[in-house]
């Protein structure tokens, strides 16, 4: 069940959805939006993808297995966590930047904590639907 | 001090890692670590001497009023110093007797962990801290007495023992909280402070009792005992370790560092009299009865701790500076003897002492420590042995209880003899008499094997030369600790010719004549083992029996593997409890006066939600149902919207495209057709479903009629911009103010997208392999 239609649809659906989910990662803070949502509308992204062109492309765009993305998202989100730890203040104290960043606006650590937890959304979602469909693709074999 | 105690988990962690080096010649770099610990706490021998203890006080958990106390005063040095000195022949013996062996890593690992957790319970100075300690301990100690983890008696033994010593440990964690909970601190050498506050309170007898429970399991006390001569599946340098001086020692260090807080009454005093009494007597005798060589050593050992339950439940003075005296002795010999065992099981491949004989012809040096420590262990004069035994008659004939002084000298001096004979027929056995023809050709092991029990034999009689010595540095200061003030008995190599003396003479004489005129054989042993038929272990097996039949049964029950009925019990039990909620909080007011009137579009959307509700309960295609249930996803998805909730909205949008997506590919695995077993089955399932929906719109309507509290939202609403400088209050909560339940909400996530790929992944490869 290959469309055409949705494959080229999916060429530039992808890169928008990806900007997208990135653009409700930064603006969560201040706006509907954040990490867990961006990081769901990501994987919609890379799972609409997989069904035009079948999901082993897209573990090709990919290039390494989603479930590598947990152990870093894990890892971002404990680094903004303890992070305040080293100046001595309690974990997850907010720390942020003084002066605003042009276009992303202000930065602190929950917007780290939000990337981590955005990553591991990625992860756990493309890791449970690909090894399912992935599992499918062998069996029919 | 914190760093001497994390050592060894320190190594043992590195091991994972590294362990393959191990297996090389590198392996001679983990002795280094006991040694160095035991010249380490010999450093502190010269100061603690003299009476100063040394405290270290790091914050852990304050707020739990968990901290790392550690404190070194005489009665922990003396533990610190057996559980890294005889740890350090034990690492060199073992190094050896395992050389060649798949998991020696392994062993290594385990066996710095378990000296790591000794050292920990010995130097607490916080009882919570201590239980911590006290029950890796158990866990350790039951991965080396399960080391052989192919032999099922192996496993079964490892599986006794931690089940014995782990219910001791949960009696003794409810005696500790109740003691902190009644004096208001967790710290030992305050609630030394609050005993009179302890002792008065109505409590005291069952904190009593749940120490007990903990100090008797751990230390093999009738009746818990049977799980130690299990324990001897153990390889033996393990059995040499764990029996000689830590793991059960630790009850005793239990009994005696708690002995200033809760000691001096008549319940203590009598329970431990008549327990220590009553196992020192049992055990002994039971030992001249066994042939297997590490039997008959397990039974003298619990005979042992008998003795020093007893002489800690006998309080004196003297009795506590006996208890110090043959922790030390008992150490020495029974160490020395299990080694000594172990390199006669490795070379003979038997420990049946009928029929070994001999062997001092072929293992000369390891006959002469046997022997050391069989005359240590006898107490014959010049030997530490002697002197232990001298004060142990001491201490008996000149206890408080003067009616009882006879009697229980009486009990002392028989338990004695059966020592002196066990100990006879354990380390002078195996070596006098002819040798067997097939153990002509035995030559001795590895130097790195016999030179420990040679040493630690040897020792025995160097301190029994210098008392003086070695009681002046390490025995007093542990009395000292134990009673709180200053002693100043000296230990002598010579008492003046009195009573005592005669009874050591007598127990003596008696017992070599007993270890002449008994000869153990397997029919006498069988005629033993069937009183063990009374014995409380039936009862354990039994009870063990029932719980594995139950959990069986329960497991059965509750885990069938079907999802369908997973869903249904905690769906059923959801309600049950709800429902019950909802009864006790009383009616239901509703103010219709407050509701608005529904706007076109809501209307229009709970259409489309019945409509859509309609086909799922209908439709006989899966997909159609599954499609019908994301229309339902995203009718509730707009309510959301209409209610200015527009990250709810999103997440649900999103979460329901992808659950739908999921189920599809599920799908491609199910039949595509419900095949519905049968109607009364359906209509269970709808009762179900409507009962739920019922319940969950009576709480809705509960939620709506009560009146609301706005004092959280309020907080959150006036302070996510000054305190976190963020304006959606949603997301705010999300990554600041609850950031840590993030923090584990996504790490719950991982978990299943870890649990989903393995079991996925171990599927295929279990097809593959067929």
């Amino acid at each position: 069940m290959r469309s055409p239609i949705l494959q080229s649809a999916t060429k530039y659906l992808l890169p928008i959805l990806l900007l997208f989910s990135f653009f409700l990662l930064l603006r969560g803070h201040y706006y509907p939006g954040g990490g867990f949502v961006g990081g769901l509308v990501a994987s919609i992204a890379f799972v609409l993808h997989s069904f035009a062109n079948g999901t082993e492309a897209t573990m090709k765009i990919l290039r390494r297995k989603p479930l590598s993305l947990i152990p870093i998202g894990l890892g971002v989100s404990t680094v903004s966590m303890t992070a305040p730890m080293l100046f001595g203040l309690p974990p997850m104290t907010g720390l942020w930047f003084e002066e605003p960043i042009p276009v992303i606006g202000m930065i602190g650590s929950s917007l780290f904590f939000d990337l981590g937890v955005y990553l591991v959304v990625i992860g756990v979602i493309l890791t449970i639907l690909f090894t399912i469909s992935l599992n499918n693709l062998t069996e029919k074999d | 001090m914190l760093l001497a105690v994390l050592s060894g988990l320190i190594i043992s962690l590195l091991i994972i890692p590294f362990g393959k080096l191990l297996t090389t010649k590198w392996s001679f770099l983990l002795t280094l670590l006991p040694a160095s610990l035991f010249l380490y706490f010999m450093s502190y021998v010269p100061a603690i001497s003299a009476g100063s203890s040394f405290l270290q006080h790091i914050h852990w958990i304050p707020s739990l009023g968990v901290d790392f106390d550690f404190r070194l005063d005489g009665l922990s040095l003396l533990f610190a110093l057996l559980i890294t000195g005889i740890g350090t022949a034990i690492f060199f013996y073992a190094r050896t007797y395992l050389k060649g062996y798949i998991f020696f890593d392994r062993f290594f690992g385990y066996l710095c962990l378990f000296m790591s957790a000794m050292l920990g319970v010995v130097l607490s100075d916080n009882i919570l801290l201590l239980f911590v300690f006290w029950e890796l301990t158990s866990i350790s100690s039951f991965f080396l007495i399960g080391f052989n983890n192919d032999n099922a008696d192996s496993r079964k033994s490892a599986l006794t023992a931690l089940s014995v010593t782990g219910l001791g440990g949960f009696f003794l964690l409810a005696g500790l909280i109740l003691l902190g909970n009644i004096a208001g601190t967790y710290t030992i050498s305050e609630l030394i402070d609050a005993r009179e506050l302890i002792l008065n309170n109505e409590l005291y007898p069952l904190i009593l009792g749940f120490l007990f429970m903990g100090a008797f399991t751990k230390s093999a006390q009738f009746p818990f005992h049977f799980w130690l001569p299990g324990a001897m599946k153990a390889p033996t340098p393990v059995s040499a370790y764990l029996h000689s001086a830590t793991m059960v020692k630790a009850g005793i260090y239990l009994l005696a560092r708690f002995s200033p807080i809760l000691g001096g009454t008549d319940y203590w005093n009598y329970t431990l009299m008549a327990v220590g009494g009553f196992t020192m007597l049992f055990a002994s005798i039971h030992s001249l009865f066994r042939i297997d060589l590490k039997g008959i050593l397990a039974y003298s050992t619990i005979s042992a701790l008998g003795i020093l339950t007893f002489l800690i439940g006998a309080g004196t003075r003297e009795a506590i500076i006996a208890a110090s005296v043959f922790i030390l002795v008992h150490a020495l010999y029974k160490a020395t003897l299990f080694l000594v065992a172990g390199i006669i099981d490795h070379e003979t491949g038997t420990r049946d002492i009928t029929a070994l004989g001999g062997l001092r012809k072929v293992l000369w040096p390891l006959s002469i420590a046997g022997i050391l420590a069989a005359l240590s262990s006898a107490g014959l004069p010049l030997t530490y042995g002697f002197i232990g035994k001298d004060l142990i008659y001491e201490a008996t004939l000149h206890t408080e209880y003067q009616p009882l002084g006879w009697i229980l000298t009486g009990i002392a001096v028989l338990t004695n003899i059966g020592l002196v004979a066990a100990g006879f027929m354990a380390g002078l056995k195996p070596f006098t008499g002819a040798l067997p023809e097939k153990f002509a050709n035995i030559h001795l092991p590895y130097k790195s094997m016999w030179i420990p029990p040679l040493v630690l034999g040897i020792l025995g009689l160097v301190f029994g030369l210098l008392p003086g010595a070695v009681g002046q540095f390490i025995n007093h200061a542990t009395a000292d600790a134990v009673l709180g003030s200053p002693s100043d008995m000296q230990l002598k190599i010579w008492h003046e010719f009195n009573l005592v003396f005669i009874l050591s003479i007598a127990t003596l004489l008696a017992g070599i004549i007993v270890y002449f005129v008994n000869k153990p054989s397997a029919l006498k042993l069988q005629a033993i083992e069937r009183l063990n038929a009374i014995a409380p272990q039936r009862i354990f097996t039994r009870y063990a029996h029932d719980i594995m039949r139950f959990s069986k049964w329960y497991t059965n029950l509750f885990h069938n593997g079907y999802l369908r009925s997973y869903h249904l019990k905690i769906i059923l039990f959801a309600e049950l409890l709800l429902a019950y909620k909802l009864w006790i909080s009383g009616p239901i007011t509703l103010d219709l006066e407050k509701i608005t009137t529904p706007s076109f579009y809501e209307i229009g959307v709970i259409v489309i939600l019945i409509g859509a509700l309609y086909i799922v309960v209908t439709t006989p295609s899966r997909l159609t149902s599954v499609v019908a249930m994301s229309v339902i996803g995203y009718c509730i998805c707009l309510i959301f919207v209409f209610y200015s909730a527009p990250d709810l909205a999103m997440t649900q949008f999103t979460i329901d495209t992808l659950s739908t997506v999921l189920f599809v590919l599920v799908l491609y695995k199910l039949p595509s057709f419900i095949n519905h077993t049968g109607k009364a089955i359906l209509y269970r399932d709808g009762i179900i479903a409507l009962s739920f929906g019922v319940i969950i719109s009576l709480i809705a309507l509960r939620v709506w009629s009560e009146p609301i509290s706005e004092e959280i939202a309020n907080f959150y609403g006036e302070n996510a911009y000054i305190l976190a400088k963020g304006k959606n209050v949603v997301n705010v909560i999300l990554v600041d103010f609850r950031g840590i339940d993030t923090m584990f909400e996504t790490v719950v996530l991982s978990i299943a997208a870890l649990g989903v790929y393995s079991l996925i992944r171990l599927r295929l490869k279990s097809t593959e392999k067929e």
